[in-house]
Parts: structure tokens; sequence; C-alpha cells
């Protein structure tokens, strides 16, 4: 494996980065799934990483979590996952999938069994969190519904003390009460500030108020990243009055589209009191903002970005 | 490469020491418990096997009697021979059972994590692959083994206990003593605990280490690319040179490194499967299984779910 030795930054930083790529790539053969990617996580965030579908979420998360090797400059709280993955693993969970959990084994001995091998696992409170649901300690797991494993992997997640948890769509093919559960538990039960969540999903709406960062990922690439803070400043749509909208366009909008008759414009950095003269302003959603960002890309129609992303169907 | 890893910022080390440090070997116990409740069919199927035994055994005591009365005009060695006879039945039976367990085992172990996607998760947790591939190698190694044997030892004392009360109840109690002399239980265990170990555990760990590589690499069929590669080779040689050196050569091995074992029976005395112990083959098959090993840990490092 070829890791630059790239010189450390003499001075510590303020905030401890989680996660430092530098030209991270990765090729399968020919087909290159990370391009250089470049990215900075921080201690006490919750990192949404947003792409469509074959743009390498998995494999960033992959080598983060050192299932995979890679080229280039990558280092998880401070260690690198590939050479020393058996020591990262103690301070990073992961939900890679759902439906991973062995179905054969039982819930009793599937907390004895991370009780014995895990030195950060609460087992207690892995037995709290599953006494607020369904889950009998004597079913097996293949006796569960998917939703309830869900639960489960989670309640078994919750419970390791752990520094970053990356979860890779944790929440696909989940009805709509168990996902808001998902994020409702991970918020309340387990996030606080020493923590850092990166998470990977193509439910963008039930994220935008979970996330504190948000970045986009598209062939192998890093093509948008901001905090949820800055996009709320930055990004505003406008519902614009027919008769102005040929004065919204001249605001050079990143992006319109056509709802309910009306002309929906996005704007990035246009002065707010400007805008409202023109229509009814309102904070984008994550979804509007990936087909603006996406559509703008040369090569990219909207609409290709739009059928390939389900989230932002609508 | 590593240079980096003290550059650590302090807040990763001091914020949250581990609560407990872990020795080494917890995560080896939990993960031979994990293959046992995964796999629970290493002592079912032995257990069946002597079961079944033991049925075929009760009604054959029906003839128990007559048969010792007949035994009883032979010479001592055909005398001995004729009263041991069901008790190593029994043994080699339960030998058999046990063996087609490991080599199945074997075949699923690093195959059926990635069919069913749970690696994902066992890799979610701090257990490295070595510990994982290790923890499955003991499994036929040492545990099916001790399985083999505690169920052999109760299988035969059940037998002996069995007899001596069909023969107290029949018309006199002297073929009991007859019974006990010749049928030296614990002299049988003790050769069968050598011979389960050192043959059946580690003469045989290459095939098993091998049957562990091919499962961490097949993605299908693992059962055909452990025996084609041999097949190919033993046919290439035969139609070549018209020889079958290298089948010879392994069935030698596996027989136990020398004719000594395999010539005495499944009993030889202990001190031949010792001494069995300090010959090359036997280490250089040591190696081979080594080296299959290593070869199934870093396969499983690179692979995932298939």
């Amino acid at each position: 494996m070829m890791v630059a030795a790239l010189p450390i930054t003499a001075q510590p930083v303020a905030a401890h980065p989680v996660i430092e790529a530098r030209g991270l790539r990765k090729a399968f053969g020919t087909t290159i799934a990370l391009d250089g990617i470049d990215l900075r996580i921080d201690e006490g965030r919750i990192v949404g990483l947003i792409g469509p579908n074959g743009a390498g979420k998995t494999t960033a998360l992959n080598a983060i979590l050192g299932l995979t090797p890679y080229q280039g400059e990558l280092r998880v709280l401070g260690r690198d996952p590939w050479t020393e993955r058996d020591q990262l693993m103690r301070d990073v969970s992961f939900i890679a999938d759902v439906a991973v959990l062995p179905r054969w084994i039982k819930v009793s001995q599937l907390l004895e069994y991370v009780a014995g091998v895990h030195p950060r696992f609460d087992r207690a409170k892995a037995e709290g969190f599953l006494a607020k649901t369904n889950i009998q300690s004597r079913s097996k797991v293949r006796e569960l519904s998917k939703g309830m494993v869900t639960q489960l992997h989670l309640a078994l997640v919750m419970a390791i003390d752990a520094k970053l948890l990356v979860l890779d769509e944790p929440t696909l093919g989940l009805d709509i009460l168990y996902r808001k559960q998902f994020y409702d538990s991970l918020l309340t039960d387990y996030f606080d500030r020493s923590r850092t969540i990166v998470v990977t999903t193509h439910q963008v709406e039930e994220v935008q108020h979970v996330l504190t960062d948000l970045m986009f990922i598209d062939r192998g690439r890093i093509v948008f990243g901001c905090s949820m803070d800055e996009f709320e400043l930055r990004y505003v749509e406008v519902m614009v009055r027919p008769e102005q909208v040929a004065a919204a366009r001249a605001l050079k909008p990143m992006h319109e589209r056509q709802a309910l008759g009306r002309s929906i414009l996005l704007f990035d950095r246009v002065d707010r009191q400007q805008l409202t003269a023109l229509g009814e302003l309102r904070t984008p959603s994550i979804a509007d903002l990936f087909v603006a960002v996406m559509g703008n890309k040369p090569g990219n129609q909207a609409g290709e970005a739009r059928g390939n992303y389900e989230g932002v169907a609508r | 490469m590593n240079s980096q890893s003290n550059a650590m910022p302090e807040s990763f080390d001091s914020q949250r020491i581990a609560p407990a440090v872990l020795s080494e070997t917890r995560p080896m116990y939990w993960s031979v418990r994990r293959e046992l409740w995964e796999n629970r069919w290493i002592y079912v199927a032995p257990l069946a096997a002597a079961a079944v035994y033991l049925f075929g055994f009760l009604i054959s005591l029906i003839r128990l009697p007559h048969k010792m009365r007949a035994l009883s005009t032979l010479d001592p060695a055909h005398q001995r021979a004729g009263v041991t006879m069901p008790y190593e039945f029994a043994a080699g039976l339960i030998m058999v059972t046990t063996l087609i367990v490991a080599v199945f085992y074997c075949l699923d172990a690093l195959h059926g994590e990635r069919r069913d996607r749970s690696i994902l998760f066992w890799k979610s947790l701090p257990v490295s692959d070595t510990t994982t591939v290790l923890s499955k190698a003991s499994i036929p190694i040492v545990v099916v083994q001790l399985v083999a044997f505690a169920v052999t030892f109760a299988t035969q004392w059940i037998m002996l206990l069995l007899s001596s009360v069909v023969l107290l109840g029949s018309d006199s109690g002297l073929s009991v003593a007859t019974l006990w002399t010749q049928v030296s239980l614990f002299q049988m265990s003790l050769m069968l605990l050598g011979h389960l170990l050192i043959m059946h555990g580690l003469w045989y760990a290459p095939i098993y280490a091998w049957l562990l590589l091919v499962s961490a690499w097949a993605r299908r069929a693992a059962f055909l690319w452990a025996v084609l590669p041999w097949l190919a080779i033993f046919a290439v040689e035969k139609v070549a040179f018209n020889t079958s050196h290298f089948a010879t050569m392994l069935g030698h091995h596996f027989a136990g490194g020398g004719q000594a074992v395999a010539s005495r029976g499944m009993s030889p005395i202990i001190g031949v499967q010792l001494s069995s112990l300090s010959s090359p083959g036997f280490w250089i098959g040591l190696a081979f299984a080594a080296i299959f090993l290593a070869g199934a840990v870093r396969l499983r490092r690179y692979q995932g779910p298939i």
C-alpha cells in the first residue's frame, strides 16, 4: 500500500480531526471508485455523505473502516485504518447494511458475545434499549422483522462507547415509523459532542435536521461540502411570482424548477431582502440542493441525477 | 509507515481509556463459543450417531449371554477381540461421524459468513481476522476431537453397564467378571484420546486448514474447489507418467506417517502415536496447515460478502 509520508502539521489544531483524507484513491480494475478524495471530519459532527448510486459512498466508508485497501493518505482517529484495523475497531462501530446480523443467533447470545469481545460494550445499556422494543431476548434474529433487526443492531451499537459511528444506508427498506425512530434514538440516546457520526442515505429528507454537515459525492469525488448552519445561511429557495421570473433569473439562480405552475429558483449567497421582493422564501431541502449541484455539473442532466436519486423524486 | 500512529491527538487516548483491558484470549474464547452456538450439529451429530448405535446395541443384548458362553470356549486373544469388538465399533462410528462433521464445518466456516453477509457484522467488532480464523481452525483440530472423545467415552460406559446388567440378570454372574477384565475402558479411552488428538486433530490439520482456505476463497461450490485440484494433480501424473506417487504420498501421510499406526488398527499403543510426532512428515504437514491458515486470514481480510 502506498501511503505518502505527508508532513504532519507541527502545531496541534484546535478541533481534532476524526477522519482526515488526502488524495484518497481506490480503483477496482479499470473502474475508479474513489478519485482523489480530500476530506476532514471533526469530532462532534454528524456528517451526511450523499450521492447517487455508484458514486463511491460505500467504498469511501469501507476505506475508513479498514475493510478495503486504498491509495493516498487516510487517518481515522489518528490511525491508519488498513494497517491498524484491529485497534481501531475498539473505537469505531458501524452498521454496514440492514440485516447483516447473523440470522441463526439468539438475541441473548448476541448480547453475550458482544459483551465478551468488546471492551466498551455496556450490556445493561443495550438491554435497556431493547426493553423499549418488542424484541424478546430468547428470539432468534430470523424471527424478527426487518425493522426489529435494525432496532436490535442500533441497540447494540448505541451501547458501545465508540468515538466514531459509521452508518451505511442504515434505514434502507424500513417503513417510515422505524426510520423516524432510528434517528430519534440516535440523537437523544447516543449522540453527544464527543462522538462523531458519518451516515450515507438516500432518504435525505429524514436526515436534514439530524446532520451538522453535508457532503455530496459523485464519481469518486467530493463535489460539495458545507455545514448545515452554512447551508441555511447560503441557500435560499424562492417561489417566484410569474411576473417576476425574468427579474429573478437575472440574479443568476443555481437552479430552476417548476412546481404547481410556479417557478422555484434556488439561489446561493444572494441578498435575502432582494429576494423577498420576488416571492416567498424558504430553506431548500437537501434534495433540492443535490439536484441543483448535480444538475449543474457538466455531463449531468438534472433529470438524470434525479432519476438516479430516489430521495429526490417528488 | 506507521510513524504517525504516535501522533494521535491526546484526547483520543486520555478521553476514555478502555474500561476493561481484554486479554487476547477472551475474543478467542467467545469466538469458539459462537461457533458452537452456530453449529450445534458439531455435538448433535455424534450424539445422534451414538444414540443410534446404542439402540442397535440394546437389541443385540438379547444375544449377549449366548455370545459370552460361546466366547468363553475360545483362547484369550480371540475372546478379548470378540468382547471388545462392539466397543471399538462404537468408537469407529463416532469417529467417522465427527470426521464428516469436521470436513463440512470447515467448508462452510468462512463461506457461510460471506454468503449471509454477517461477515460485515463480525468485522464491526474488535476481533481480528487471525483470531477468527484460528478459532474456526480450533473447532476441527481440538473441539470436535474432544466431543468425539466425550461421546465415545459415555457411549462405551453405557454399553458396559448395560451388558453387565443383562449378564447379571441372566443365568450366572460369571461372565460379568470376564467382561470387565477384557474391556479395560480406561486404557481404551486413553488410547482413543491420544488417537483423536494426534491423528484426527494434528495429523489431519493440513486437511482442515486447506478446507478453511477454500471456504475463504470460493464464491460457491467450495467442496468442488477443495477436491478438484488434488484430483487434477493425480490425473495429470497418471496420464503423463502412468504413476501415482502423489496419491500414494498423500495416502501414506494421512495414514499416520507410517504403516505402524495403520497396521495396528484404530487403537495403537499411545507410544506409537507419540513417536509419530517426531517424524518430519508430521511437521511438514503442520507447516502446510500454517501456510493454508495464513492464506485464509489474508483472504478474509480482503473479502466482503458474496
